[in-house]
Protein backbone atom coordinates (compact mmCIF):
# COMPACT_ATOMS: atom_id res chain seq x y z
CA UNK A 1 0.00 0.00 0.00
CA UNK A 2 2.54 2.57 -1.09
CA UNK A 3 1.29 6.13 -1.09
CA UNK A 4 1.42 6.90 -4.78
CA UNK A 5 -0.88 9.92 -4.78
CA UNK A 6 0.23 12.96 -6.68
CA UNK A 7 0.26 15.64 -4.04
CA UNK A 8 -1.65 18.77 -4.91
CA UNK A 9 -1.63 20.53 -1.52
CA UNK A 10 1.05 23.24 -1.23
CA UNK A 11 3.99 22.54 1.11
CA UNK A 12 3.72 23.82 4.67
CA UNK A 13 5.73 26.96 5.46
CA UNK A 14 4.66 27.59 9.07
CA UNK A 15 3.35 24.67 11.13
CA UNK A 16 1.71 26.99 13.66
CA UNK A 17 -0.61 28.66 11.17
CA UNK A 18 -0.78 26.31 8.17
CA UNK A 19 -0.08 22.76 9.38
CA UNK A 20 -1.12 19.73 7.35
CA UNK A 21 -0.98 16.25 8.88
CA UNK A 22 -0.84 14.73 5.39
CA UNK A 23 2.25 16.76 4.39
CA UNK A 24 5.24 14.51 3.55
CA UNK A 25 7.42 16.27 6.15
CA UNK A 26 4.91 15.40 8.92
CA UNK A 27 4.36 11.88 7.57
CA UNK A 28 8.10 11.19 7.59
CA UNK A 29 8.85 12.61 11.05
CA UNK A 30 6.20 14.55 13.02
CA UNK A 31 8.09 14.61 16.34
CA UNK A 32 10.18 17.78 15.79
CA UNK A 33 7.05 19.61 14.56
CA UNK A 34 5.18 18.83 17.79
CA UNK A 35 8.20 19.72 19.91
CA UNK A 36 8.50 23.10 18.21
CA UNK A 37 4.77 23.85 18.50
CA UNK A 38 4.59 22.83 22.16
CA UNK A 39 7.09 25.60 22.93
CA UNK A 40 5.78 28.45 20.81
CA UNK A 41 2.15 27.69 19.91
CA UNK A 42 0.60 24.87 21.93
CA UNK A 43 -2.68 25.00 19.97
CA UNK A 44 -1.91 25.49 16.28
CA UNK A 45 -4.48 26.25 13.59
CA UNK A 46 -4.69 25.68 9.86
CA UNK A 47 -7.24 26.79 7.28
CA UNK A 48 -6.75 23.52 5.42
CA UNK A 49 -9.59 20.96 5.62
CA UNK A 50 -11.99 23.88 6.17
CA UNK A 51 -10.32 24.75 9.46
CA UNK A 52 -8.52 22.47 11.92
CA UNK A 53 -6.83 22.93 15.31
CA UNK A 54 -3.84 21.01 16.66
CA UNK A 55 -3.09 20.86 20.39
CA UNK A 56 0.37 19.43 21.14
CA UNK A 57 0.66 19.48 24.94
CA UNK A 58 -0.46 16.44 26.96
CA UNK A 59 -2.47 18.61 29.33
CA UNK A 60 -4.54 20.15 26.51
CA UNK A 61 -4.97 16.86 24.65
CA UNK A 62 -6.21 15.22 27.84
CA UNK A 63 -8.61 18.09 28.54
CA UNK A 64 -10.15 17.88 25.06
CA UNK A 65 -10.44 14.08 25.22
CA UNK A 66 -12.52 14.44 28.40
CA UNK A 67 -14.59 17.40 27.18
CA UNK A 68 -17.68 15.98 25.49
CA UNK A 69 -19.54 19.22 26.15
CA UNK A 70 -17.55 21.40 23.75
CA UNK A 71 -16.39 18.67 21.35
CA UNK A 72 -18.39 16.12 19.37
CA UNK A 73 -17.12 12.81 17.96
CA UNK A 74 -19.62 12.97 15.08
CA UNK A 75 -16.64 12.59 12.76
CA UNK A 76 -13.21 11.44 13.89
CA UNK A 77 -11.27 11.54 10.62
CA UNK A 78 -10.27 15.01 9.40
CA UNK A 79 -10.87 15.08 5.67
CA UNK A 80 -12.25 17.14 2.84
CA UNK A 81 -15.70 15.72 3.58
CA UNK A 82 -18.24 17.60 5.62
CA UNK A 83 -19.50 14.91 8.00
CA UNK A 84 -23.06 14.03 7.06
CA UNK A 85 -23.91 11.61 9.87
CA UNK A 86 -25.80 13.20 12.71
CA UNK A 87 -24.92 13.21 16.41
CA UNK A 88 -25.41 11.53 18.80
CA UNK A 89 -25.14 8.21 16.89
CA UNK A 90 -22.86 9.10 13.99
CA UNK A 91 -21.87 6.88 11.08
CA UNK A 92 -19.83 4.29 12.98
CA UNK A 93 -21.15 3.89 16.54
CA UNK A 94 -19.84 4.07 19.19
CA UNK A 95 -16.67 5.88 17.99
CA UNK A 96 -18.80 8.54 16.26
CA UNK A 97 -21.35 8.72 19.09
CA UNK A 98 -21.74 11.33 21.81
CA UNK A 99 -23.22 10.98 25.29
CA UNK A 100 -25.69 9.83 26.39
CA UNK A 101 -26.22 7.46 23.43
CA UNK A 102 -22.52 6.58 23.34
CA UNK A 103 -22.40 4.53 26.54
CA UNK A 104 -25.32 2.33 25.45
CA UNK A 105 -23.77 1.55 22.07
CA UNK A 106 -20.38 0.91 23.70
CA UNK A 107 -21.75 -1.36 26.42
CA UNK A 108 -23.01 -3.78 23.77
CA UNK A 109 -19.47 -4.30 22.50
CA UNK A 110 -17.39 -4.20 25.69
CA UNK A 111 -17.85 -7.87 26.74
CA UNK A 112 -16.55 -9.13 23.38
CA UNK A 113 -13.31 -7.16 23.83
CA UNK A 114 -12.60 -7.78 27.53
CA UNK A 115 -9.11 -9.07 28.39
CA UNK A 116 -10.21 -12.61 29.27
CA UNK A 117 -12.20 -13.10 26.07
CA UNK A 118 -9.36 -11.67 23.98
CA UNK A 119 -6.70 -13.79 25.71
CA UNK A 120 -8.45 -16.88 24.32
CA UNK A 121 -7.36 -15.74 20.84
CA UNK A 122 -3.66 -15.99 21.75
CA UNK A 123 -2.99 -19.49 20.27
CA UNK A 124 -4.58 -18.41 16.99
CA UNK A 125 -2.38 -15.28 16.81
CA UNK A 126 0.77 -17.25 17.70
CA UNK A 127 0.02 -19.79 14.97
CA UNK A 128 -0.68 -17.03 12.44
CA UNK A 129 2.61 -15.23 13.18
CA UNK A 130 4.62 -18.45 12.86
CA UNK A 131 2.89 -19.22 9.56
CA UNK A 132 3.78 -15.76 8.19
CA UNK A 133 7.42 -16.30 9.15
CA UNK A 134 7.40 -19.82 7.68
CA UNK A 135 6.29 -18.20 4.41
CA UNK A 136 9.44 -16.01 4.43
CA UNK A 137 11.70 -19.06 4.42
CA UNK A 138 14.80 -18.77 2.24
CA UNK A 139 14.72 -14.97 2.01
CA UNK A 140 17.41 -12.83 3.60
CA UNK A 141 15.50 -9.62 3.03
CA UNK A 142 11.84 -9.50 4.03
CA UNK A 143 9.33 -6.70 4.46
CA UNK A 144 8.29 -6.34 8.09
CA UNK A 145 5.20 -4.41 7.06
CA UNK A 146 4.07 -6.12 3.85
CA UNK A 147 5.04 -9.72 4.65
CA UNK A 148 4.23 -9.61 8.36
CA UNK A 149 2.53 -6.69 10.18
CA UNK A 150 -0.18 -5.92 7.63
CA UNK A 151 -1.38 -9.55 7.58
CA UNK A 152 -1.92 -10.09 11.30
CA UNK A 153 -4.85 -7.82 12.26
CA UNK A 154 -7.00 -8.51 9.13
CA UNK A 155 -6.91 -12.26 9.75
CA UNK A 156 -7.84 -11.83 13.42
CA UNK A 157 -10.67 -9.33 12.91
CA UNK A 158 -12.03 -11.32 9.94
CA UNK A 159 -12.24 -14.33 12.26
CA UNK A 160 -13.98 -12.31 14.97
CA UNK A 161 -16.47 -10.63 12.63
CA UNK A 162 -17.12 -13.68 10.46
CA UNK A 163 -15.72 -12.30 7.19
CA UNK A 164 -13.58 -14.30 4.74
CA UNK A 165 -9.98 -14.52 5.97
CA UNK A 166 -8.71 -14.19 2.39
CA UNK A 167 -10.26 -10.71 1.99
CA UNK A 168 -7.27 -8.94 3.58
CA UNK A 169 -6.46 -7.06 0.36
CA UNK A 170 -10.05 -5.80 0.15
CA UNK A 171 -9.92 -4.59 3.79
CA UNK A 172 -6.64 -2.79 3.19
CA UNK A 173 -8.09 -1.03 0.15
CA UNK A 174 -11.05 0.17 2.24
CA UNK A 175 -8.66 1.45 4.86
CA UNK A 176 -6.55 3.29 2.34
CA UNK A 177 -9.67 4.93 0.91
CA UNK A 178 -11.21 5.93 4.23
CA UNK A 179 -8.19 6.75 6.42
CA UNK A 180 -5.26 7.28 4.06
CA UNK A 181 -6.82 9.15 1.19
CA UNK A 182 -8.24 11.99 3.30
CA UNK A 183 -7.37 14.80 0.91
CA UNK A 184 -9.13 13.17 -2.06
CA UNK A 185 -12.12 14.95 -3.55
CA UNK A 186 -15.36 14.46 -1.58
CA UNK A 187 -16.98 12.48 -4.41
CA UNK A 188 -14.03 10.08 -4.50
CA UNK A 189 -14.42 9.51 -0.75
CA UNK A 190 -18.20 9.08 -1.02
CA UNK A 191 -17.66 6.43 -3.70
CA UNK A 192 -15.17 4.63 -1.44
CA UNK A 193 -17.62 4.54 1.46
CA UNK A 194 -20.27 3.27 -0.97
CA UNK A 195 -18.00 0.40 -1.98
CA UNK A 196 -17.44 -0.52 1.67
CA UNK A 197 -21.20 -0.51 2.37
CA UNK A 198 -21.80 -2.68 -0.70
CA UNK A 199 -19.23 -5.24 0.48
CA UNK A 200 -20.57 -5.31 4.04
CA UNK A 201 -24.23 -5.54 3.00
CA UNK A 202 -23.62 -8.86 1.22
CA UNK A 203 -22.15 -10.31 4.41
CA UNK A 204 -24.86 -8.79 6.57
CA UNK A 205 -27.54 -10.47 4.42
CA UNK A 206 -25.64 -13.76 4.50
CA UNK A 207 -25.44 -13.62 8.30
CA UNK A 208 -29.18 -12.90 8.56
CA UNK A 209 -29.86 -16.04 6.53
CA UNK A 210 -27.12 -18.13 8.15
CA UNK A 211 -26.52 -16.89 11.71
CA UNK A 212 -23.30 -18.08 13.35
CA UNK A 213 -21.11 -17.53 16.38
CA UNK A 214 -19.36 -14.31 15.38
CA UNK A 215 -19.60 -10.56 15.95
CA UNK A 216 -21.82 -9.85 12.93
CA UNK A 217 -24.49 -12.28 14.14
CA UNK A 218 -24.00 -10.99 17.68
CA UNK A 219 -24.69 -7.41 16.55
CA UNK A 220 -27.74 -8.52 14.58
CA UNK A 221 -29.20 -10.00 17.77
CA UNK A 222 -28.06 -7.23 20.11
CA UNK A 223 -30.60 -4.83 21.60
CA UNK A 224 -30.51 -1.20 22.60
CA UNK A 225 -33.35 0.33 24.65
CA UNK A 226 -35.29 -2.94 24.20
CA UNK A 227 -35.10 -2.91 20.39
CA UNK A 228 -32.83 -4.55 17.86
CA UNK A 229 -30.10 -2.23 16.51
CA UNK A 230 -31.01 -0.37 13.33
CA UNK A 231 -29.43 -1.76 10.16
CA UNK A 232 -27.36 1.46 9.86
CA UNK A 233 -26.09 0.94 13.40
CA UNK A 234 -25.14 -2.70 12.69
CA UNK A 235 -23.39 -1.81 9.45
CA UNK A 236 -21.65 1.25 10.94
CA UNK A 237 -20.31 -0.78 13.86
CA UNK A 238 -19.07 -3.57 11.59
CA UNK A 239 -17.32 -0.96 9.43
CA UNK A 240 -15.77 0.54 12.57
CA UNK A 241 -14.50 -2.82 13.89
CA UNK A 242 -13.11 -3.71 10.48
CA UNK A 243 -11.38 -0.41 9.78
CA UNK A 244 -10.27 0.57 13.29
CA UNK A 245 -8.95 -2.91 14.07
CA UNK A 246 -6.56 -3.23 11.16
CA UNK A 247 -4.18 -0.44 10.18
CA UNK A 248 -3.84 0.77 13.76
CA UNK A 249 -2.36 -2.51 15.02
CA UNK A 250 -0.56 -3.12 11.74
CA UNK A 251 1.10 0.28 12.29
CA UNK A 252 2.01 -0.51 15.90
CA UNK A 253 3.58 -3.85 14.94
CA UNK A 254 5.47 -2.30 12.03
CA UNK A 255 6.74 0.64 14.10
CA UNK A 256 7.93 -1.74 16.82
CA UNK A 257 9.88 -3.82 14.30
CA UNK A 258 11.23 -0.59 12.79
CA UNK A 259 12.49 0.49 16.21
CA UNK A 260 14.08 -2.87 17.01
CA UNK A 261 15.66 -3.17 13.56
CA UNK A 262 17.17 0.31 13.81
CA UNK A 263 18.23 0.23 17.48
CA UNK A 264 20.89 -2.41 18.24
CA UNK A 265 20.87 -1.87 22.01
CA UNK A 266 17.11 -2.39 22.42
CA UNK A 267 17.04 -5.35 20.03
CA UNK A 268 19.87 -7.07 21.89
CA UNK A 269 18.34 -6.29 25.26
CA UNK A 270 14.96 -7.77 24.32
CA UNK A 271 16.70 -10.78 22.85
CA UNK A 272 18.68 -11.40 26.03
CA UNK A 273 15.88 -10.42 28.43
CA UNK A 274 12.61 -11.58 26.82
CA UNK A 275 10.87 -10.98 30.16
CA UNK A 276 11.02 -7.26 29.27
CA UNK A 277 8.34 -7.77 26.62
CA UNK A 278 5.43 -6.28 28.65
CA UNK A 279 7.23 -2.99 29.40
CA UNK A 280 8.69 -2.94 25.88
CA UNK A 281 5.20 -3.25 24.39
CA UNK A 282 3.86 -0.34 26.46
CA UNK A 283 6.92 1.72 25.46
CA UNK A 284 6.38 0.90 21.76
CA UNK A 285 2.81 2.10 22.25
CA UNK A 286 3.96 5.30 23.95
CA UNK A 287 6.83 6.26 21.67
CA UNK A 288 5.21 5.15 18.40
CA UNK A 289 1.50 5.55 19.21
CA UNK A 290 -0.10 5.18 15.79
CA UNK A 291 -3.44 6.89 16.30
CA UNK A 292 -4.33 10.58 16.21
CA UNK A 293 -8.05 11.03 16.83
CA UNK A 294 -10.18 14.03 15.93
CA UNK A 295 -13.22 15.91 17.17
CA UNK A 296 -15.41 18.70 15.84
CA UNK A 297 -15.76 21.79 18.02
CA UNK A 298 -19.39 21.84 19.20
CA UNK A 299 -19.25 25.18 21.02
CA UNK A 300 -16.55 27.85 21.09
CA UNK A 301 -14.08 26.98 23.83
CA UNK A 302 -10.74 28.36 25.02
CA UNK A 303 -7.82 25.94 25.34
CA UNK A 304 -4.49 27.34 26.58
CA UNK A 305 -5.32 30.85 25.39
CA UNK A 306 -6.65 29.89 21.95
CA UNK A 307 -10.38 30.08 21.22
CA UNK A 308 -11.45 27.05 19.22
CA UNK A 309 -14.33 27.99 16.92
CA UNK A 310 -17.52 25.98 16.61
CA UNK A 311 -17.72 23.78 13.51
CA UNK A 312 -13.97 23.41 12.94
CA UNK A 313 -12.01 20.21 13.33
CA UNK A 314 -9.65 19.51 16.21
CA UNK A 315 -6.98 16.85 15.91
CA UNK A 316 -6.25 14.88 19.08
CA UNK A 317 -2.63 13.75 18.61
CA UNK A 318 -2.21 11.20 21.39
CA UNK A 319 1.26 10.42 19.93
CA UNK A 320 2.23 14.05 20.69
CA UNK A 321 0.83 13.79 24.25
CA UNK A 322 3.02 10.70 24.71
CA UNK A 323 6.14 12.70 23.80
CA UNK A 324 5.44 15.71 26.02
CA UNK A 325 8.35 16.23 28.46
CA UNK A 326 5.86 17.70 30.96
CA UNK A 327 4.15 14.30 31.13
CA UNK A 328 7.08 11.87 30.78
CA UNK A 329 10.65 11.72 32.00
CA UNK A 330 12.97 11.41 28.98
CA UNK A 331 9.92 11.72 26.74
CA UNK A 332 12.00 11.57 23.57
CA UNK A 333 13.97 8.50 24.67
CA UNK A 334 12.82 4.94 24.14
CA UNK A 335 13.17 3.31 27.57
CA UNK A 336 12.55 -0.40 27.12
CA UNK A 337 12.01 -1.07 30.84
CA UNK A 338 10.07 2.13 31.62
CA UNK A 339 8.20 1.14 34.79
CA UNK A 340 5.84 4.12 35.01
CA UNK A 341 4.11 4.64 31.71
CA UNK A 342 0.74 6.37 31.67
CA UNK A 343 0.71 6.59 27.88
CA UNK A 344 -2.43 7.58 26.01
CA UNK A 345 -1.90 5.43 22.90
CA UNK A 346 -5.43 4.07 23.25
CA UNK A 347 -6.94 7.48 23.97
CA UNK A 348 -8.47 8.71 27.20
CA UNK A 349 -11.96 9.03 28.59
CA UNK A 350 -15.17 7.50 27.30
CA UNK A 351 -13.77 6.73 23.84
CA UNK A 352 -10.83 4.62 25.07
CA UNK A 353 -9.98 2.25 22.22
CA UNK A 354 -12.47 -0.61 22.46
CA UNK A 355 -9.97 -3.02 20.93
CA UNK A 356 -7.02 -2.13 23.15
CA UNK A 357 -6.75 -5.64 24.63
CA UNK A 358 -6.81 -7.16 21.16
CA UNK A 359 -4.21 -4.68 19.90
CA UNK A 360 -1.96 -5.38 22.88
CA UNK A 361 -2.27 -9.14 22.36
CA UNK A 362 -1.48 -8.92 18.64
CA UNK A 363 1.46 -6.56 19.19
CA UNK A 364 2.94 -8.68 22.01
CA UNK A 365 2.63 -11.94 20.11
CA UNK A 366 3.88 -10.42 16.84
CA UNK A 367 7.04 -9.04 18.49
CA UNK A 368 7.61 -12.16 20.60
CA UNK A 369 7.32 -14.61 17.68
CA UNK A 370 9.43 -12.38 15.41
CA UNK A 371 12.20 -12.18 18.03
CA UNK A 372 12.08 -15.94 18.58
CA UNK A 373 12.37 -16.73 14.89
CA UNK A 374 14.58 -13.79 13.83
CA UNK A 375 16.76 -13.01 16.87
CA UNK A 376 18.89 -10.55 14.88
CA UNK A 377 17.87 -8.23 12.07
CA UNK A 378 18.50 -4.72 10.74
CA UNK A 379 16.86 -2.25 8.39
CA UNK A 380 18.01 -3.16 4.89
CA UNK A 381 17.60 0.27 3.35
CA UNK A 382 16.50 3.16 5.60
CA UNK A 383 15.64 5.33 2.59
CA UNK A 384 13.15 2.72 1.35
CA UNK A 385 11.01 2.84 4.51
CA UNK A 386 7.68 4.62 3.96
CA UNK A 387 5.12 5.77 6.54
CA UNK A 388 1.33 5.93 6.21
CA UNK A 389 -0.10 9.42 5.79
CA UNK A 390 -3.01 10.74 7.85
CA UNK A 391 -4.18 10.00 11.37
CA UNK A 392 -2.77 6.47 11.62
CA UNK A 393 1.01 6.42 11.41
CA UNK A 394 3.12 3.34 10.85
CA UNK A 395 5.54 1.89 8.30
CA UNK A 396 4.01 0.64 5.06
CA UNK A 397 7.28 -0.46 3.41
CA UNK A 398 9.87 -1.84 5.83
CA UNK A 399 12.72 -3.81 4.24
CA UNK A 400 14.51 -5.83 6.89
CA UNK A 401 17.64 -7.97 6.52
CA UNK A 402 17.46 -11.10 8.67
CA UNK A 403 20.90 -11.74 10.18
CA UNK A 404 20.03 -14.77 12.24
CA UNK A 405 17.13 -17.22 12.34
CA UNK A 406 16.08 -20.02 14.62
CA UNK B 1 -2.51 -15.92 46.10
CA UNK B 2 -2.70 -18.62 48.76
CA UNK B 3 0.99 -18.29 49.35
CA UNK B 4 0.59 -14.52 49.78
CA UNK B 5 -2.27 -14.93 52.28
CA UNK B 6 -0.24 -17.57 54.09
CA UNK B 7 2.69 -15.18 54.30
CA UNK B 8 0.45 -12.43 55.67
CA UNK B 9 -0.98 -14.71 58.37
CA UNK B 10 2.45 -15.92 59.28
CA UNK B 11 3.69 -12.35 59.51
CA UNK B 12 0.72 -11.35 61.72
CA UNK B 13 1.45 -14.23 64.04
CA UNK B 14 5.09 -13.24 64.16
CA UNK B 15 4.19 -9.64 64.93
CA UNK B 16 1.76 -10.75 67.63
CA UNK B 17 4.25 -13.08 69.28
CA UNK B 18 7.16 -10.69 69.07
CA UNK B 19 5.00 -7.64 69.94
CA UNK B 20 6.13 -5.90 66.78
CA UNK B 21 4.16 -2.79 65.77
CA UNK B 22 1.23 -3.58 63.42
CA UNK B 23 1.85 -3.06 59.71
CA UNK B 24 -0.71 -0.57 58.43
CA UNK B 25 -3.25 -2.13 56.05
CA UNK B 26 -2.66 -0.91 52.51
CA UNK B 27 -5.67 -0.86 50.20
CA UNK B 28 -6.12 -0.31 46.48
CA UNK B 29 -9.05 1.94 45.65
CA UNK B 30 -10.50 2.12 42.13
CA UNK B 31 -12.63 5.07 41.10
CA UNK B 32 -15.31 3.40 38.96
CA UNK B 33 -16.29 6.79 37.51
CA UNK B 34 -12.79 7.28 36.12
CA UNK B 35 -11.97 3.70 35.06
CA UNK B 36 -12.40 3.30 31.30
CA UNK B 37 -11.22 -0.29 31.08
CA UNK B 38 -7.68 0.22 29.77
CA UNK B 39 -6.83 -2.95 31.77
CA UNK B 40 -3.26 -1.82 32.39
CA UNK B 41 -3.68 -2.73 36.07
CA UNK B 42 -5.09 -6.18 35.32
CA UNK B 43 -2.25 -6.83 32.87
CA UNK B 44 0.35 -5.77 35.46
CA UNK B 45 -1.05 -7.55 38.51
CA UNK B 46 -4.01 -9.89 38.03
CA UNK B 47 -3.36 -11.01 41.61
CA UNK B 48 -4.33 -7.52 42.86
CA UNK B 49 -7.01 -6.40 40.37
CA UNK B 50 -9.68 -8.33 38.47
CA UNK B 51 -11.97 -7.14 35.66
CA UNK B 52 -15.73 -7.48 35.29
CA UNK B 53 -17.58 -8.60 32.14
CA UNK B 54 -17.31 -5.10 30.68
CA UNK B 55 -13.54 -5.06 31.27
CA UNK B 56 -13.74 -2.56 34.14
CA UNK B 57 -11.26 -2.95 37.00
CA UNK B 58 -12.44 -4.47 40.29
CA UNK B 59 -10.40 -4.78 43.48
CA UNK B 60 -9.77 -8.23 44.91
CA UNK B 61 -10.31 -8.96 48.62
CA UNK B 62 -11.57 -5.45 49.34
CA UNK B 63 -8.44 -4.02 47.78
CA UNK B 64 -6.21 -5.22 50.63
CA UNK B 65 -2.61 -5.43 49.41
CA UNK B 66 -0.82 -8.53 50.67
CA UNK B 67 2.49 -7.93 52.45
CA UNK B 68 5.28 -7.78 49.91
CA UNK B 69 3.05 -6.44 47.09
CA UNK B 70 3.21 -2.78 48.12
CA UNK B 71 5.55 -1.79 45.29
CA UNK B 72 3.30 -3.55 42.79
CA UNK B 73 0.32 -1.60 44.13
CA UNK B 74 2.17 1.69 43.62
CA UNK B 75 3.08 0.55 40.10
CA UNK B 76 -0.62 0.12 39.29
CA UNK B 77 -1.25 3.70 40.39
CA UNK B 78 1.59 4.97 38.22
CA UNK B 79 0.40 3.19 35.10
CA UNK B 80 -3.29 4.04 35.08
CA UNK B 81 -3.83 6.45 32.18
CA UNK B 82 -7.08 7.71 33.73
CA UNK B 83 -5.69 8.33 37.24
CA UNK B 84 -8.45 6.00 38.48
CA UNK B 85 -6.34 4.04 40.99
CA UNK B 86 -5.08 5.15 44.36
CA UNK B 87 -3.53 3.46 47.35
CA UNK B 88 -4.64 4.28 50.89
CA UNK B 89 -3.10 3.21 54.19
Amino acid sequence: MTDTRIRTAPPVIDWATDFDHTDPVWVYNPFPIWEDLRKRCPVAHSDRFNGVYLPTRAEDIHAIAYDTEHFTSRSVVVSTNEPIAVAPIGGAPPITSDPPFHQHARKILLPAFGPKVIEALRPRVVELCHKLIDDMQGRDVVDGAVDYAQNIPPAVIAHMLGLPMEDGDIFRRFIHNTLGNVDAAPEVREAAFGELDYYLDAHIVDHLENPRDDLISFLQNAEIFGNKLSSEHVRGTIALLLIAGIDTTWSAIGASLFHLASTDSDRNRLRNEPELLPTAVEEFLRAYAPVTMARIVKEDVEISGTVLKEGEWCLLPFPAANRDPEAFVDADQFVIDRAENRHAAFGLGIHRCLGSNLARLELSVAVQVWMERFPDFIIEDPSAVTWAPGQVRGPRILPIRVLERS
Amino acid sequence: MNVAIGATKCESLLRFCCRLPERPIMRIVIDAEKCQGHNRCYALAPELVDVDDLGMAQVINGGVVPAGSEDKAHLLVANCPEYAISVVE
